[in-house]
């Protein structure tokens, strides 16, 4: 690489690194931009939302877009539903994968390969083509159009438990066995040889489940259907909906209220996050 | 049967370590064996009732005529040979197919181009800042962005056409005409996903030795030619999960079009996943609905499988 009699033929070839970093932050700012503009025309008032050209900081910076979002929709609401299914679920999720990983890493009994081999063959299994029965399921045992309804159903992961088991089959054997020699019956080394060390592991399955169920618009669309049980990103559609074109900044203000926790996720839990969207790629 | 056959010595080498001689073997593997169970059973149980029985349920549902009201009646293939006749239908499959071919193609592009791009020399800090920036539309909802993308493609009040009339063009009616409806759907999903793929690349570049890269230095290939020549054979696993992955996925595009378009202007944006949702719970046509949806599973499957079978002459493993 540093062989300076490459320099003249490299220059030549590949771009240099300023027009390289400039090229990036074009992109970058395309990015972004959608991101800013929103932040930025939901500060503006709903009647100056309109107007062209965009500014990036408002000249009349103004909350009233907040303060209307709240008017016309039960933000407290849709937020505390978001915030319970998705908590629920990411819960949910941490402890059916981590206790099902586990058991395909690290404990022998009958069926385990065909059982194991069921999991992964769901991962295939796309959302929408299974929705019908699921719906009829739900339906038969009165938990359409509740939370409940979004959350249960949400708890197992064929991905998440794939993730674990990985997870658990990378910690070194000896310490269950030094374990077992001390007699320590198989509870026991779960609880407290295993468990500790699946913290990470298990960020990972939270933060995706975070960010999945968070955003999810498909099913809450399908399970509910009585406004006390929208989520944000339904409420957020059906607030433009009803607005139409009238008031962009007040339905903007709704989308940045909703981003603040995954942005928080993204700030605080960026390298779990990172981490579980390359293994969900790779894992496949 | 086999699993016996494996267990056992696994049992007796246990016992015949030292100071495992004061657990009985078979209470603990009795132990082993109902901890598993119970670790098995919230995953195993959900699993099957969420998922295994609604792919049989959506099979045995595309046989019926129902409309959840009155009885099912059995319809044998009848909502088969409904649906390859209803335009509708036949349209949002090759949208989709549209879509998808476009969508993935943008999507794998762009990631790739950035990833390599990233991958030259740069600050660590900076190189960090950009890499986070990219993956940041991924932890945004598609429904809210495309609330917003939609006032942004507007025709007449929307920035994006404010932008290209600074360049002297006309405004393109970007959600008002067939073609530019569907561009805008394409441009709105790939925005958003791009940066998955883009993550996956980095992650493969970051695979690849140092040495290979010093070693073709000094062979004297560089630049794009280097890429071309060694850097995309050695990322060749990565494009193939990323192609797989972005064309499952793309198969599905719902919300987008749901959102910026409901499949409009006529049925020019309306894609395969919008069908099932609307034949089912718009119409309550739930055994078309199904066969849709078993049409769609057997096309992912398809494509996938194809996908493969190609990439066992492109894909160079190390």
């Amino acid at each position: 690489m540093s062989q300076p009699t490459l320099t003249l033929s490299r220059a030549r070839h590949s771009l240099g690194p300023w027009a390289r970093i400039a090229g990036l932050t074009v992109c970058a700012l395309l990015t972004l931009g959608p991101v800013v503009w929103t932040v930025s025309t939901s500060l503006r008032t709903p009647a100056e939302s309109f107007e062209l050209p965009p500014q990036i900081i408002p000249v009349h910076p103004s909350t009233a877009a907040y303060h209307g979002v709240f008017e016309q929709i039960d933000v407290w609401l849709l937020a505390l539903n978001s915030t319970l299914v998705t908590a629920l679920v990411a819960l949910g999720q941490m402890v059916t994968a981590g206790l099902a990983g586990y058991a395909f890493a690290r404990l022998d009994f009958r069926f385990k390969k065909p059982l194991f081999g069921l999991v992964l063959a769901t991962m295939m299994v796309p959302l929408q083509v299974t929705i019908v029965p699921v719906f009829l399921v739900l339906k038969s045992t009165g938990l359409t159009d509740t939370l409940l309804g979004l959350i249960v159903p949400a708890f197992p992961t064929a991905f998440g438990t794939f993730l674990m088991r990985q997870y658990f089959l990378g910690m070194p054997k000896d310490l269950g066995e030094a374990a077992m020699l001390d007699g320590a019956g198989p509870w026991r080394i779960f609880r407290s040889v295993y468990a500790p060390l699946a913290r990470p592991g298990l960020a990972i399955v939270g933060v995706l489940a975070f960010n999945y169920h968070w955003n999810e618009f498909f099913r809450p669309l399908i399970l509910e259907t009585s406004g006390q049980n929208y989520t944000l990103p339904l409420g957020l559609v059906s607030l433009q909906g009803n607005l139409g074109t009238g008031s962009i900044s007040v339905v903007l203000a709704g989308v940045v209220l909703s981003m603040i926790p995954a942005v928080a996720v993204f700030v605080v839990g960026q390298r779990p996050l990172r981490e579980g969207i390359t293994s969900a790629g790779v894992n496949r | 049967m086999t699993d016996t056959g494996t267990r056992i010595p696994a049992v007796r080498t246990r016992a015949a370590s030292p100071g495992a001689a004061a657990v009985r073997p078979s209470a603990r593997e009795r132990g082993t064996r109902l901890l598993a169970a119970l670790f098995l059973a919230p995953t195993v149980v959900g699993i099957v009732v969420f998922t295994v029985v609604p792919i049989v349920g959506s099979v045995v549902l595309s046989l019926f005529h129902w409309n959840v009201i009155d009885a099912p009646g059995f319809a044998g293939t009848a909502n088969y040979r409904e649906i390859f006749s209803d335009s509708t239908v036949l349209v949002s499959f090759r949208n989709t197919l549209v879509f998808m071919v476009f969508a993935v193609a943008a999507q794998l592009l762009i990631a790739l181009g950035l990833a390599l791009t990233l991958n030259g020399r740069m600050p660590a800090w900076l190189r960090s800042v950009f890499r986070s920036a990219f993956f940041f539309p991924l932890v945004l909802s598609a429904a809210s962005i495309s609330v917003v993308m939609k006032y942004l493609f507007n025709q007449d009040f929307g920035v994006v056409n404010w932008l290209i009339g600074l360049f002297g063009l006309a405004p393109v009616p970007w959600l008002t005409s067939e073609h530019g409806a569907m561009a805008t759907v394409v441009i709105v999903y790939v925005w958003q996903q791009f940066g998955f793929s883009f993550l996956l690349f980095v992650g493969g570049l970051n695979n690849i030795p140092k040495e290979i890269h010093e070693a073709a230095a000094l062979d004297g290939a560089t630049g794009l030619r280097k890429h071309l020549a060694v850097t995309l054979p050695l990322l060749s696993p990565t494009l193939l999960v990323a192609s797989v992955v972005g064309i499952i996925n793309a198969l599905q595009v719902f919300e987008q079009p749901y959102v910026l378009t409901d499949g409009g202007p006529g049925d020019s944006t309306r894609t395969v996943v919008m069908v099932i949702y609307e034949k089912a719970f718009e119409q309550l046509r739930f055994g078309e609905a199904s066969a849709v949806g078993v049409l769609l599973f057997v096309l992912i499957m398809a494509v996938t499988a194809l996908q493969f079978r190609l990439s066992r002459r492109f894909v160079h493993y190390q």
